[in-house]
């Protein structure tokens, strides 16, 4: 026999403050270990840097108190973490270069990190409730999938290292790929709360699987070709996977019908497949993905191969901060800020650093689980999913376990773009979250007035 | 500085990040929400309407001596002192049998909507299919409208219906019944 009962979360508003400031610390500990390996002394920046970042994560922890007050205290330590240790790896790699502070990248990031996280402390305080988002649906769709072309407008759209996924206004460029994975994930899942059913249901049952009926394949092969659009047309192949994996995804979350994971691996690898008989750009990655070290490819790109010796020169304890030399590698900042990682804190820092993205997702996961509306549950698994999935294209190429491609690393990684859709991702979780932990009212009680029985009042 | 300063700092900051880690882990274990499903000994599984026996329960003592607020839980379940009455629901038969939960003065909502207090998983049952809610004279149970009806043993339930102390109430496949 059993009993189900309800449990109120505890809001844990404190608990998120102390882990806050210990974030807040490690991240001061880490710039003063940076600025002690490098120049010998502790950076004189490291008060007005760090009173800025200080200043911000309380900011932000205020505006929970005020307008989230239930939503998870996890979420917003581990994502603050992360920025910071990006942003010490981005000044780091300034010293490396011999720029300091003030012209180095590291201040526009701490910038771009404050307007982020402005913005972000904004959705919160705008968005009362994730519900609103339903309502703009199909506005969403056409956003999203605009954004992702967009590139692709000439004279707008930058081709930069092979791929096209910036655009360039006037002194500013940005990656809208980044923002598109947010306005779509909400687009998937109004669409498949709506559509769910028909998906879910209809059917016939051939061996183990359920496969759907052909007519209600339409949204999964729009999605595919989309998704192989970007791929040819903007030869990247990180934000056509991204993108086509965020839908499966979703499909498979609103389904619960295997067949459909099983139809989108069978469809991407078809795919992959054609892509690389066909483009050059996919060959020269299939080749310096699988052939990291030989001659051909390291006369086509030794990037991947220095990101390798960078980490294994690392090996298990790392170099110390600022005692590697991760400057050596293209893109070590962006693309390649996991190996630069890996250098200098080793295995066991980098595995503390992906721990901190497997919780991150878990609490994304588990906020899917609470929310008590399916648009929400959809939403949040979405987000979630998206930087677990993000995560694993940038790892997994830097590591070689699948090819190459350009996707940044959440929170860590230099880039504005990616930075301002993050930190609003996570405003969307918490706000989400917030929703799933409030307790539930009891059901109201019918009020006095409507019960009692009408009586004639006598005037005279 | 001196190198011993830097090692200091670098496998410092290695046990920092960890620390962090497990703090976060820490705060997972002591988070844990939403509906708790306790089992129970299995010995009540007796037929008689009342449970017998309730397994772990303190207050495991017939209804006769029971003291004046049977269960120090902090529940809310709605017991008065000296009255025998309904405290919790009970379902008997269907896919969540076993499953009990507290009545609630207001009145709980039964159905597939997860809104409802009891979330039935029955395919014959409704969204919303019935309340049993507190009336003047002791608990009633209403049908919402459902498409399959709610049933007193074989009568089809139209209007309000009062309820007592193990009458079973049947939507879709799924048996509940009034316990004490």
């Amino acid at each position: 026999m059993t009993t189900v009962s309800s449990v109120a979360s505890r809001k844990g508003r404190n608990v998120e403050l102390a882990l806050l400031v210990f974030a807040v610390g490690i991240v001061a500990l880490a710039y003063i270990n940076v600025g002690i390996a490098v120049e010998g002394a502790v950076p004189p920046s490291l008060v007005a840097v760090g009173t800025g970042f200080l200043v911000i994560t309380i900011a932000f922890h205020l505006v929970m108190r005020w307008r989230a007050p239930y939503a998870d205290p996890l979420i917003l330590p581990i994502a603050t973490l992360l920025n910071g240790l990006g942003l010490v790896m981005i000044n780091r790699l300034d010293l490396a270069k011999g720029r300091d502070l003030a012209e180095g990248m590291a201040i526009r990031q701490l910038a771009w990190s404050a307007l982020a996280a402005g913005l972000a402390i904004a959705a919160l305080i705008i968005l009362r409730d994730h519900r609103i988002l339903r309502r703009y649906t199909y506005l969403a769709g056409a956003v999203g999938f605009g954004l992702l072309l967009l590139p692709l407008v000439p004279g707008l759209g930058v081709e930069n290292y092979g791929s096209r996924i910036w655009i360039a206004v006037g002194p500013f460029s940005f990656q809208p790929g980044e923002v598109a994975k947010l306005v779509l994930a909400v687009f998937f899942a109004g669409y498949l709360v709506q559509t769910r059913d028909a998906l879910s249901v209809a059917g016939r049952r051939i061996l183990a699987l359920t496969l759907p009926r052909a007519r209600d394949l339409g949204p999964i092969l729009v999605a595919w070709m989309l998704s192989v659009g970007v791929l040819v047309l903007e030869k990247d192949l990180g934000s056509s996977l991204l993108f086509f994996g965020l839908f499966v995804a979703m499909l498979y979350v609103a389904t619960e019908r295997t067949s459909w994971v099983a139809i989108g691996l069978v469809l991407f690898a078809i795919g992959c497949w054609v892509a690389n008989l066909l483009f050059s750009h996919v060959q020269r990655r299939v080749l310096l993905w699988l052939d990291t070290f030989s001659r051909e490819a390291l006369d086509t790109s030794d990037q991947l191969a220095r990101g390798l010796m960078g980490m294994a020169s690392g090996g298990m304890f790392g170099t110390g901060l600022g005692r590697g030399r991760p400057d050596l590698t293209y893109f070590a900042e962006s693309d390649f800020i996991v190996p630069s990682f890996g250098e200098e804190i080793g295995l066991i820092g980098v595995f503390a650093l992906l721990l901190l993205y497997v919780l991150l997702i878990e609490r994304g996961l588990r906020t899917a689980i609470g929310a008590r509306d399916g648009f929400g549950k959809l939403l949040a698994s979405g987000l979630a999913f998206s930087v677990a999935l993000q995560c694993f294209v940038v790892v997994g190429g830097v590591t070689r376990v699948i090819p190459l491609t350009g996707l940044t690393m959440p929170f860590l990684s230099q880039g504005g773009s990616s930075l301002l859709a993050n930190w609003t991702l996570v405003a969307i979780l918490l706000r989400i979250s917030d929703h799933a932990r409030r307790p539930v009212p009891d059901p109201e009680v019918p009020s006095t007035v409507a019960s009692e029985q009408t009586q004639v009042v006598k005037l005279r | 500085m001196s190198e011993l300063t830097i090692t200091v700092m670098r496998l410092g900051l290695l046990v920092a990040l960890w620390a962090f880690v497990i703090a976060v882990v820490g705060v997972l274990r002591g988070d844990l929400y939403g509906t708790q499903v306790t089992p129970r000994r299995s010995a009540a599984r007796t037929p008689t309407p009342r449970p017998a026996a309730r397994g772990s329960n303190p207050a495991a003592v017939p209804a006769e001596q029971r003291p004046v607020r049977p269960r120090a839980t902090g529940r809310r379940f709605n017991v008065r002192s000296g009255e025998r009455e309904p405290n919790h629901l009970r379902v008997t038969s269907g896919p969540l049998a076993g499953t009990s939960l507290p009545l609630r003065e207001a009145g709980i909502l039964i159905g597939r909507s997860p809104e409802s207090a009891l979330v039935l998983e029955d395919d014959f049952a409704s969204g919303r299919h019935a309340r049993i809610y507190k009336g003047p004279d002791g608990w009633v149970v209403e049908d919402l409208g459902s498409t399959n009806g709610t049933f007193i043993g074989p009568q089809r339930l139209s209007a309000p219906t009062p309820v007592t102390d193990g009458t079973e109430i049947r939507f879709g496949t799924t048996v509940v019944e009034l316990r004490r």
